[in-house]
């Protein structure tokens, strides 16, 4: 299937980047015409994925986080975010709900919120190469708009 | 991020606003822990009336609070939820440590 849109940017692992990440996702998607809903969904999902590269990719260090939005004729919107750090060993024990390696400031719930407010996650993860997050989610296509 | 409380007998109501995500997080929960810790209450109505987004940042922020109380001997509530930071924290099963109140 072909994209009909697309977007792509890149930003550093700062944590004012989050809230950037978001709204930017959220400005994409309402070309869908989205409910409140599913754009809160789509900003959480986007958040929990840049915050992991912020927090847990780059631990000690500045790093590229990119993105890249696309838009399908069925009304899929996929959103792949990427980084080039740590990568994670184990990405299934990860992607487990309340694992995290983050400690108290951490709740180990970021992969479940992703999987649960997306239709589908997929996370790809080479250590010390980076990790890449597919999402997709399908917005309804509401009447008489 | 602000927060605004105010103490009504051995009640501390402490309400925050804006966006709960990491990078307002660790502002938040030192604001919290400094409020809690000056007005050692029985109980705390946290109340999240002016969330205008929340992740799972907002998990840990709920968590903290309520381990401090809990440690004091009181206990915690949560107020005026919205739809959207009620549906992040219900996936981590914080309805069921701490009441959702009106
Ligand atoms: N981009 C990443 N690079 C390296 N490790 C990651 C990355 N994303 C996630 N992880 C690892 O997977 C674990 C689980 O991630 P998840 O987002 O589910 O929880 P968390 O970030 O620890 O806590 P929360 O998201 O609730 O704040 C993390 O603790 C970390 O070890
Ligand atoms: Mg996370």
């Amino acid at each position: 299937m072909k994209p009909i849109n697309e977007a792509k940017m890149t930003f550093l692992s700062r944590s004012t980047n989050e809230g950037f990440a978001r709204t930017a996702a959220a400005c994409f998607a309402a070309q869908l015409d989205p409910t409140l809903d599913e754009i809160n969904d789509i900003k959480t999902a986007v958040s929990e994925a840049v915050t992991n590269c912020i927090v847990h990719a780059y631990p000690d260090r500045l790093g590229v986080v990119s993105m890249r939005l696309r838009l399908f004729e069925d009304n899929t919107l996929e959103i792949v975010i990427k980084d080039s750090g740590v990568g994670i060993p184990d990405v299934d024990r990860a992607r487990k709900p309340l694992y995290t390696t983050g400690g108290a400031d951490r709740s180990g719930m970021g992969f479940t919120i992703m999987e649960s407010f997306m239709d589908t996650l997929k996370v790809r993860s080479v250590q010390e190469k980076g990790t890449t997050v597919t999402m997709r989610r399908r917005v309804s296509r509401r009447l008489g708009g | 991020m602000p927060v605004s409380c105010m103490e009504t007998g051995q009640t501390l109501t402490a309400k925050i606003a804006g966006e709960v995500d990491h990078h307002a997080a660790k502002d938040l929960m030192a604001q919290l822990g400094r409020e809690i810790d000056a007005a050692l209450p029985q109980s705390l109505e946290l109340d999240l009336g002016g969330v205008s987004f929340m992740d799972s940042s907002g998990i840990a922020v709920v968590l903290r609070s309520y381990k401090r109380m809990k440690e004091l001997g009181g206990g915690m509530t949560l107020r005026q939820v919205p739809p959207h930071a009620a549906k992040v924290l219900r996936a981590a099963g914080v309805d069921k440590l701490i009441p959702f109140l009106n």
